[in-house]
């Protein structure tokens, strides 16, 4: 059974046409972005609450590991994705009186809101700012872990994390390993908020994901949705390893979905077959998966024609795969898909030349070389610095995988 | 309109306690050092300086790949390590095998990690001199400059929020003090009043670059005013007055809950390490008179020795047995087998994820395949 997504990228598509229209008188209700300055709205993408995400997100809790059976499910509530991050360090902080949550300017409630009330009710030594240098957070936060505490520390921008990459690759990503698992850090959690926005150009618009796919000993985790955000946090600050969790910013308001109030972990390493389809796998991970999730939509109604069979083939048929965490990577889950398929596409919103799709690719190749009906295909950023007035050109757009789709069908 | 000058107009004073012929000097105030410590002190100094010795003696023989000596910075290691309590955490930056030496770290366990082997705490996984022991509460070494001192802060801020009667302590060189992580360092523990005992070993060299074109500021112990951080300048020659001056840094640190910056004075008598020969950039005639002038060695020695507590006789003794100590642990090292193969893929997370084990099998393959392109003595 799929779980069709539509409804969500629909609003992101509507959202866009709605942006082109009012233009620069649109205002903000709530500062979504926080910008100091003004940003120009010239690429036409807009963002505006969405109302019914949960019924398209809602895909049975199956990582949901304190359900109990035999039990009616447990309450939900429909909350977005900034308060999903926001419950999930509520619920770290309670559980755990050695958890600590901290970063710039997270003392007031952060810039995206997710640590909203957390200094009040844990007070102003376990939940704080700090100085305005990140390779100082986690350098910190890796001190901190390394005494047995859970750090959960917040990078304001993914695009600002790279003063930290030091710490986080020949530190954080070593400990255990250069001390013969004497010490370890797998307390540390860094969340950062990561991608497009519409409005964030060279440096609140990165996906810098691929850059931390290339160290072992840290795991890289990323969410699709409120429910996923919840769970999947709530997991990477308990699990005994380092790990970059990088939050879709496009989805902190944007995404609204049914989300149990209770405490729950959703499982890292597993990826997700969140639309199932017969014709061609299409793999995802964060907010990308929304555009994906349309191109899905729009690919069922497509007919091909193939010229030498002389048919014409109605629709077509797309599975769509959640990866979730990008190292260590459930490869067998994409594999087995593609097996039924016979047909990749990756797609991210991080430049195209050594993204992790390639890794992906080469993977998928590597075994299931003699399945594969098509080269697998890539829709991805383009090579250049996240443009501004440019993005809608930049991004992997519904379109764009949409041809990919069909080029590689018909191939 | 008033500019503060870039200079001041005197230099900020050294602590010292000792003259250069290890008399001391008249009208200093010190933390009375008993005769048991002080004897223990010295021992531990003459032990790292053999151990030292015939380590880089056996990489030069190519028994051992690479070593690092704290030669000339005896003092600092070994009247740091006296002053501070076991349950200080230590995050060394590299010359500092002394602080493990005091606290009990046996040769053999030095052996072991420098020759990679089976025994040795870090599985064979790094270079030699890079320890770390958690029993002794001191991290595990590794390579980048600096990036301890702001994880320091943070193991300083778990000790301050558990309570605890204890400090970390995060050592830097002179060079690691233009990294960003100093900064870092310095200015998170100073916000977060976390118990840091920074502890800057000047010796006047990073690799080849002297301190003249490291900063401009007068040295480092200026640095922490800037920063809000009480701060001393001590003679790291002079084992008294580091003993001293860590002692009541110590004490600042661990029951005022703030950081303190210590720079201790020395030279570096030895190459960075053995991947280096410093005679290409400094005049020989410079190691040479630091290596008589004020050698923290002989000073602490004729001092011991004034008080009644040392004496010629008891020297060549300990030389004689430290020596033999020595020895015996890196012929032993030498003939232990190598870490086995599982603990290539192991500790990398805390469970073996599905690409390890199957890189694992893959590699296993082709051992079978091409035994003759393995070493040996790494068992399978």
């Amino acid at each position: 059974m799929g779980f069709p997504l539509g409804s969500l990228s629909e609003l992101r598509h509507r959202s866009i046409n709605f942006r082109s229209t009012v233009g620069n008188s649109f205002s903000w209700v709530l500062p979504y972005f926080p910008l100091p300055f003004k940003m120009p709205c010239t690429t036409g993408r807009g963002i505006t609450r969405i109302g019914n995400f949960s019924r398209i997100w809602s895909s049975p809790c199956r990582g949901l590991q304190t359900a109990v059976h035999g039990q009616s499910p447990p309450p939900t509530k429909p909350v977005n994705l900034f308060s999903a991050v926001n419950q999930a360090l509520h619920i770290a902080l309670d559980t755990d009186p050695r958890a600590y949550v901290f970063g710039e300017d997270v003392g007031f409630g952060g810039v995206f809101r997710c640590t909203t009330g957390l200094a009040d009710q844990f007070g102003k030594r376990r939940v704080f700012n700090t100085p305005l240098c990140e390779q100082g957070i986690v350098g910190f936060a890796i001190g901190l872990a390394a005494m047995g505490n859970r750090a959960i520390a917040e990078i304001q921008f993914a695009d600002y994390i790279f003063p930290a990459f030091d710490q986080i690759v020949n530190e954080a990503a070593k400990f255990r390993y250069r001390s013969g698992n004497q010490f370890n850090c797998g307390g540390l959690t860094i969340r950062t908020p990561y991608g497009a926005v519409g409005h964030g150009g060279h440096y609140h618009s990165q996906s810098p994901e691929a850059f931390f796919c290339h160290v072992p000993g840290i795991k890289v985790v990323i969410p699709r949705s409120p429910r996923q955000a919840k769970g999947l946090l709530l997991s990477s600050i308990r699990d005994p390893n380092p790990v970059v969790f990088l939050e879709p910013k496009w989805l902190y308001r944007l995404a609204v979905e049914e989300v149990p109030e209770q405490d729950y972990m959703l499982p890292l390493s597993e990826a997700e077959v969140i639309r199932e389809g017969s014709d061609i796998t299409l793999v995802g991970w964060g907010a990308q998966l929304s555009v994906m999730e349309q191109a899905c939509v729009d690919a069922e109604k497509v007919s091909i024609y193939f010229a030498l069979l002389d048919i014409f083939e109605e629709g077509i048929s797309c599975e769509l795969v959640d990866l979730k965490t990008l190292i260590p990577w459930d490869k067998e889950t994409v594999e087995a898909s593609v097996n039924k398929t016979g047909r990749l596409l990756v797609s991210h919103e991080a430049p195209i030349t050594g993204g992790f799709g390639a890794e992906i690719s080469a993977s998928i190749v590597e075994r299931c070389f003699t399945r594969l009906e098509a080269p697998v295909a890539r829709v991805c950023g383009l090579d250049t610095p996240f443009p501004l007035v440019f993005e809608p050109f930049y991004m992997p757009t519904k379109n764009k995988i949409l041809d990919a789709i069909k080029s590689t069908v018909k191939y | 309109m008033e500019f503060i000058s870039e200079v001041t107009d005197k230099r900020v004073p050294c602590y010292r306690l000792l003259d250069d012929d290890g008399f001391l000097i008249s009208g200093t105030t010190f933390e009375q050092l008993d005769k048991e410590t002080a004897v223990r002190m010295y021992e531990k100094m003459v032990s790292l300086q053999i151990m030292d010795t015939i380590f880089y003696e056996a990489q030069r023989q190519g028994r051992l790949s690479f070593y690092l000596t704290s030669t000339g910075e005896e003092a600092i290691n070994i009247a740091t390590a006296a002053a501070l309590s076991p349950d200080d955490i230590i995050l060394p930056q590299y010359r500092e095998p002394g602080i493990l030496l005091w606290r009990g770290f046996s040769m053999e366990e030095f052996a072991s990690q420098c020759f990679g082997t089976k025994d040795g705490h870090g599985k064979g996984r790094q270079m030699p001199i890079h320890y770390g022991s958690k029993s002794h509460n001191f991290f595990t070494v590794s390579s980048p400059i600096a990036t301890q001192l702001p994880q320091a802060a943070g193991v300083a801020y778990s000790l301050k929020m558990d309570g605890k009667e204890a400090c970390a302590v995060a050592f830097t060189g002179d060079g690691g003090t233009s990294e960003g992580d100093f900064h870092a360092a310095m200015n998170f523990a100073a916000v977060m009043e976390a118990p840091v005992l920074f502890i800057c070993r000047n010796n006047g060299w990073a690799i080849s670059t002297p301190i003249s074109q490291q900063f401009r500021s007068d040295g480092v112990v200026v640095k922490g005013q800037a920063y809000g951080i009480r701060s001393i300048r001590v003679d790291g020659n002079d084992a008294l007055a580091v003993y001293s001056a860590i002692r009541a840094a110590r004490e600042m640190v661990v029951h005022e809950q703030k950081p303190v910056l210590v720079e201790a004075l020395t030279y570096r008598v030895g190459h960075h390490s053995t991947s280096d020969d410093s005679t290409k950039y400094r005049p020989v005639s410079e190691i040479e008179q630091w290596k008589s002038i004020g050698n923290p060695m002989t000073r602490f020695r004729n001092w011991v020795k004034a008080n009644g507590w040392w004496t010629d006789e008891r020297e060549i003794e300990l030389r004689v047995a430290i020596r033999k100590q020595v020895l015996k642990a890196i012929q032993v090292a030498e003939k232990t087998q190598k870490p086995s193969l599982e603990d290539l893929f192991s500790d990398v997370y805390d469970k073996l994820p599905s690409n390890l084990q199957e890189q694992e099998r893959s590699l296993r393959e082709t051992i079978n395949n091409y035994k003759q392109d393995f070493p040996t003595d790494v068992p399978l």
